[in-house]
């Protein structure tokens, strides 16, 4: 490609990549490398910084000296384990969202053509509200006392009302709500593509369902799984609307822990800024480790 | 064409950069919906002043945009009790002369002289109230004149408690459980309210601020940590709740009108302090958000039902509201450990 001087746009190119380069230099680099600064200076008293470059922060982060600062320093759990707890429920979240989310798009691929735009059309509808106030209908639904305890109630399928709200699973649901599109977008344009006809093959060649869903449907869609489990996992494991309207707040998540050093009493920039690039590092090491993969196994294909 | 286009840039920019302390303006930082609209219109038409309001949802918002580069930007701010002291040391206020209000002498004798700010050199009272706990009374009938309800609850209300998401309220008011002093950098009194909110967190279920007076309100809690304000309007919704003033104490708090230093309208600012400090319309304010003036002469304004509030007439033999008091760097460091301990 480069070099090529047979196109329209030959000797243009530089200029017309230019404003791409401006957003990713301006809007993503500079604030990550303003981050990555912050996170080695000495923090002020109520929030801003020092110009000290101190390691305090990463310290604060994986090292534990007790209360008082004044133990002999020992493995830090807390942020780790604030950290896992968003990594699992992340995980979680992805995995609920690729079972609801791989038969819908599955559906939807599999209807004639005019069908499928009002299929789409429907999954995407309840979207253009805001989140925080799905979130929000979402906590009226679930509550105690609310329409869905209520109805089971009613109809005698229960005789205690199912306790859901601040609990482990109310934010799971909450999650998969708010982002089972994520999934469903990517997987259907990934089967948009598979032909079909490839599974009748299958078929006449005496393959099993679950066969032919194992080794010839889903090796063909699996770039658009892979796609919507990241775009699932990476917002669930930052969210914290979820986490604080119906899990009640009552434990960090990652994305709490940092909002609370910028905005609450704690005012510790270089530690939020540090807990962000960690944060980062970790979701760069799984990208890097899935392209990697991806690349070995398109070679070993070919 | 250029030409135009000239006209055009340099017009715009006379319309926004235009002289800052234009005559006849005034930039107020106020919390949400805490001053009433008309209140602010008749202002405008008294004194032919145009008012332009932004608002914030909490305390340390507040101070992170003056000090993230928004101080110059406004003539007033509404802060808290501990806030003012906070901003008073951080340089961001700037000192109203003696004489300068006219109407200083309105200021209720309790509050002319407060530790947050000695003298009132930055500030007037806006609104004060109480911080405490509400229950429902449907749901559990016993004493309730104790701040054990939160901290050591009876089985009965264990998982059914909604405490605020708010760092300073919370473990002061463990401290006035425990009966220790605030910001103490003693261990052995850090490590037993280390120790109580540790042992207390299972009886909770959620951290709720802004949804409070709904948790109350739907029955989703029993017991709910509150401002007396709030729960007067939980109590409008739901007549079985009912706050507490517990006998070992509760926190008190008082919002105040500050004047920002290098305010583009220094002299508005003082007329509107001069302007809220008027008892007829510091009872509007009161009217409004349902908590309490700290200015003579409202009481005989406000609604009849206000008056009558149980929330906002302590029982004869409550102590008096404790303030969230402001520690200093080391010993902050320390609550805020046993805070992320706490949520962690």
């Amino acid at each position: 490609m480069t070099g090529t001087s047979t196109g329209v746009f030959s000797g243009l190119r530089n200029w017309l990549l230019l404003p791409s380069w401006l957003v990713i230099g301006v809007l993503v680099l500079s604030p990550v490398f303003i981050m990555l600064v912050y996170s080695f200076l000495t923090k002020e008293f109520r929030g801003g910084v020092i110009w000290d470059f101190t390691l305090a922060a990463y310290d604060q982060f994986f090292l534990d000296r007790g209360l008082f600062g004044d133990e002999p320093p020992k493995m830090e759990w807390t942020y780790i384990n604030i950290f896992w707890r968003s990594i699992w429920q992340a995980l979680l979240a992805t995995l609920l969202c690729l079972l609801i989310g791989f038969p819908t798009a599955y559906f939807i691929a599999t209807r004639p053509p005019s069908a499928r735009t009002v299929w789409l059309f429907m999954v995407t509808v309840p979207y253009w509200v805001n989140l925080l106030i799905r979130t929000v209908s979402m906590k009226f639904l679930i509550r105690d006392n609310g329409p869905v305890n209520e109805w089971l109630l009613a109809t005698g399928m229960i005789s205690e009302p199912i306790h859901l709200i601040n609990t482990p699973i109310a934010v799971q649901l909450g999650l998969f709500y708010s982002y089972l599109p994520f999934m469903v977008l990517p997987v259907y344009a990934a089967m948009e593509r598979y032909s079909f006809s490839l599974s009748e093959a299958a078929a006449d060649l005496y393959a099993s369902k679950w066969f032919t869903l194992w080794h010839i449907v889903i090796p063909s869609v699996r770039p658009g799984i892979i796609a919507g489990c990241i775009l699932v996992f990476i917002p669930s494991m930052g969210a914290f609307l979820a986490p604080d309207l119906l899990g009640g707040a009552r434990n960090f998540m990652i994305g709490s822990l940092i909002e609370e050093q910028f905005k609450g009493t704690a005012g510790n920039w270089p530690f939020g800024a540090a807990a962000s690039m960690i944060l980062l590092s970790a979701v760069l090491l799984v990208l890097l480790y899935y392209t990697h993969y991806q690349s070995k196994t398109g070679i070993a294909k070919n | 064409m250029k030409r135009l286009f000239f006209a055009m840039t340099t017009a715009f920019l006379l319309v926004i950069c235009g002289p800052a302390n234009a005559a006849g303006k005034l930039s107020i930082y106020h919390w949400f919906e805490y001053i009433p609209q008309e209140l602010l219109d008749k202002f405008s038409a008294e004194h032919d002043i145009e008012v332009t309001m932004d608002t914030y949802d909490s305390n340390e918002a507040l101070l992170a945009a003056l000090k993230g580069g928004r101080i110059g930007e406004y003539d007033v701010a509404v802060p808290g009790d501990y806030m003012v002291e906070i901003m008073s040391a951080e340089g961001l206020l700037d000192t109203i002369a003696e004489g300068e209000l006219r109407n200083m002498g309105n200021i209720e004798p309790q509050w002319a002289d407060v530790a947050f700010d000695p003298g009132r050199k930055h500030s007037i009272p806006y609104q004060w109230g109480s911080t405490s706990f509400t229950v429902n009374r449907e749901m559990y009938s016993g004493d309730i004149r104790t701040t054990s309800i939160l901290f050591d609850p009876p089985p009965e209300l264990s998982g059914k408690i909604n405490m605020l998401d708010s760092q300073g309220e919370v473990l002061a008011l463990a401290s006035l459980h425990l009966g220790i002093e605030q910001c103490s950098g003693d261990k052995e009194k850090l490590k037993a309210l280390n120790a109580l909110l540790q042992n207390a967190k299972p009886h909770w279920a959620s951290f709720i601020s802004d949804g409070a007076k709904d948790v109350l309100v739907s029955g989703e809690a029993a017991v709910g940590m509150i401002w007396n304000g709030f729960s007067a309007k939980a109590r409008s919704e739901n007549a079985s709740l009912e706050y507490s003033y517990p006998k070992e104490g509760y926190l008190a708090w008082m919002d105040n009108v500050v004047l920002l230093k290098d305010a583009p309208n220094r002299d508005n600012a003082l007329l509107f302090m001069d302007f809220l400090l008027e008892p007829e319309n510091s009872a509007a304010v009161t009217n409004f958000a349902q908590y309490t003036s700290g200015v003579t002469g409202t009481y005989e304004l406000l609604d009849a039902e206000l008056k009558a509030s149980p929330e906002l007439n302590p029982p004869a033999d409550a102590p008096s509201g404790t303030f969230v008091a402001v520690c200093d760097q080391a010993t902050q460091e320390l609550y805020d450990a046993i805070w992320t301990n706490l949520k962690k």
